[in-house]
């Protein structure tokens, strides 16, 4: 024990007297989840647009009215050409522009029938249908005031509620994902890469003629990073609660022991991964390639696994991230107990106990 | 008694063998060195003895233990200091020997004596990081970590590699001391003048040993007589001696030529002749006693 000890003070003294890579671990978390909050945002506001209206009556102005008003969109300039629609996009700064046809009102008074053309730029295609989609929806409420209190057509009314995430904040599906991330980060890779180290440096060769036996190498290794990454991960949390109020429907304990074990799993991968590189390089290399890619865009983090070809969602079962990012977010944003998250948890465990059996298998105890 | 025993040892990456077929025995309490040149399988060999790599073929007893079965045994028992310096740079001189001290399960206090002569040179830079350390410093350093458990035996691989001739001294002075202290010291080198500092030494050549024996023992084995020989145009003397019908082995030697012969009873006046009628000016010849080198040199070309 006291062995044990020695070697995790050891490890703590490596990670304290490097500034540099302090800086990175504590600062990192930090700096991606303020950047993820506030500048990678899928929602809509303030898009510029302009107008063509070649009616100019009082139901066109209505119409337009409601739309800018309605905290999307804001009106760039008036158009009074169709020949001035090419060069309004091509100037970068409109996203959107809604032509009315002539003669409007009128046409909507007597034949029912009027049209509104909307012509979006789709160089951003997801951004391009959002607007269409928010343009559209304020049109169809227009038209809705404009039914009120006649009954001619019998209309089937759409009552559109948007469950745990009422207002479609971004941030609270970025925090689940963001959470596996940094987890993976700082665990998993710092691990690994602390223990290609010792190989590189030599070390390691002291260590193995020595009374330590592997698992108090590797535990050892592990200890100091686990604190590391639990103390990450509270910020995290402090900082989702509180800067961007992401709530935490569920229960903290349950999000917290939860989280524990994904801790586990990283740490068991970054040992796993550092049984096979020999040199602080490989270990960085296999740990971006192997775990943080697959993380940021198999899991569900940014893009949603349904909506994935069917090959990419069968590999996307393997990735550990994919099963945390489902449980936090069942316990975050939608309050699930835990009899709705067993399957994940036991996936996470299985995946855990697979990875620490392997690699206790394929440490090496000499040289080769 | 035997703290080494040896037998057929075999390792080979790939086609190249780095240790063929090692037979030997090392005393306990002795200083016994393995002189060789790099890549003659000096490192792969001591890594076996240390249990760190397995040998292909042949077996080998360390203390008694096996190097394969009984490694753990091994491990709590020798002291071993790579090539390389292996100890943590990040950490001050006294942090790296505590840690060394805990791991083994022991405190500096504990074995202060053994490593006290060079800890006290040591000693006003007991707060700085290894890594800022002078390379003799770094040595002395590694050489009390690999002390600090009090060892049975001591694995010093090149360990003067890379250090002023001052510190070499020093270092060898120290492992005297060790050995006083009832500690076998298994150390290899590439410098041949190191070997006269060991009790026995064993000659090694791409993986193999050339000959192991007392130092004087191998150099009263060398056969024939010695000659240092010089003369003004020193290409064609060493040409000349070569074709000499009675030449055993020429080498370059510094500013002279080390010429072997192979009769017992030749002079130097006879190579005098020889080299006269070859029109040589200012020849010098003087026989001498052959040194390590000679001897390596000899056995090599067998």
């Amino acid at each position: 024990m006291k062995r044990f000890l020695a070697f995790v003070s050891k490890e703590f003294k490596h990670i304290l007297r490097d500034y540099r890579t302090l800086l990175i671990l504590f600062g990192m978390p930090i700096a991606q989840i303020l950047l993820f909050g506030f500048a990678i945002t899928n929602e809509i506001k303030d898009a510029k647009i302009a107008i063509l209206d070649f009616s100019k009556d009082n139901t066109t102005q209505e119409i337009s009215n409601k739309i800018l008003s309605s905290g999307y969109f804001l009106l760039y300039k008036n158009l009074s050409s169709t020949r001035d629609i090419e060069p309004a996009f091509k100037e970068g700064i409109i996203k959107e522009v809604i032509i009315f046809e002539p003669e409007f009102g009128k046409n909507l008074e007597k034949s029912k029938l009027a049209n509104i053309q909307i012509i979006a730029d789709a160089s951003d295609p997801n951004l391009a249908n959002m607007l269409i989609g928010y343009t559209s929806s304020i049109i169809l409420d227009y038209q809705k005031d404009l039914l009120k209190g006649k009954t001619l057509p019998p209309i089937i009314n759409t009552d559109i509620k948007m469950l745990f995430n009422p207002n479609l904040k971004s941030v609270f599906m970025f925090v689940p994902g963001l959470m596996a991330v940094i987890l993976l980060l700082v665990s998993a890779m710092m691990t690994s890469i602390s223990i290609a180290k010792e190989k590189e440096l030599g070390t390691m060769e002291i260590l193995l003629v020595s009374p330590l036996n592997p698992l108090q190498i590797i535990v050892g290794k592990v200890v100091p990073y686990f604190f590391i990454s639990l103390i990450n991960y509270i910020i995290i949390i402090i900082l989702a609660k509180n800067v961007f109020l992401v709530p935490i429907t569920g229960s903290i304990i349950l999000l917290i022991l939860e989280s524990v074990l994904f801790l586990l799993t990283s740490l068991s991968l970054g040992i796993l991964i550092s049984t096979i590189s020999n040199n602080q390089q490989t270990a960085l290399m296999i740990s971006i390639s192997a775990l943080m890619l697959p993380a940021i865009i198999l899991s569900g983090y940014i893009f949603p696994v349904e909506n994935m070809p069917l090959p990419l969602q069968v590999i996307s079962n393997i990735i550990p991230a994919k099963w945390f990012i489902i449980i936090v977010r069942g316990i975050m944003l939608k309050g699930v107990s835990f009899s709705y998250i067993v399957t994940e948890t036991a996936v996470l465990a299985g995946m855990t106990l697979f990875f620490v059996l392997l690699s206790i298998k394929k440490f090496k105890i000499r040289l080769e | 008694m035997s703290s080494v025993i040896i037998e057929n040892l075999s390792k080979s990456y790939g086609d190249v063998s780095a240790v063929d077929d090692i037979s030997l025995n090392i005393d306990t309490g002795e200083i016994f060195g393995f002189i060789g040149p790099d890549g003659a399988g000096k490192t792969t060999l001591f890594r076996m003895l240390t249990s760190l790599l397995i040998p292909d073929k042949g077996k080998a007893t360390v203390e008694g233990f096996d190097i394969v079965k009984e490694f753990k045994k091994i491990r709590s028992l020798v002291g071993y200091m790579p090539g390389r310096f292996s100890l943590y740079q990040d950490l001050t001189v006294e942090e790296n020997l505590n840690f060394f001290a805990s791991v083994f399960g022991t405190t500096i206090q504990e074995n202060y004596n053994l490593i006290k002569d060079i800890y006290v040179l040591l000693e006003p830079f007991r707060k700085r990081k290894a890594g800022k350390l002078s390379g003799g410093m770094k040595q002395k350093l590694a050489l009390c970590c690999a002390l600090i458990h009090k060892p049975k035996i001591l694995f010093l691989d090149e360990p003067t590699t890379g250090v002023d001739p001052v510190s070499r001294n020093e270092f060898w002075d120290m492992l005297g001391y060790l050995k006083n202290e009832g500690i076998t010291i298994v150390v290899s080198t590439p410098y041949m003048d190191e070997a006269n500092k060991c009790d026995r030494i064993a000659l090694m050549q791409r993986g193999k040993i050339l000959e192991t024996n007392y130092l004087k023992n191998i150099i009263a084995r060398y056969p024939g007589k010695l000659f240092a020989v010089k003369s003004d145009i020193m290409f064609i003397l060493l040409k000349d001696l070569r074709d000499y019908k009675n030449s055993n082995s020429v080498f370059s030697f510094g500013d002279s030529l080390h010429y072997s012969d192979s009769r017992t009873d030749v002079t130097k006046d006879d190579i005098l002749n020889y080299l006269k009628s070859k029109e040589h000016k200012n020849i010098l010849i003087e026989e001498i006693e052959p040194n390590i080198e000679d001897c390596f040199m000899d056995l090599m070309s067998k």
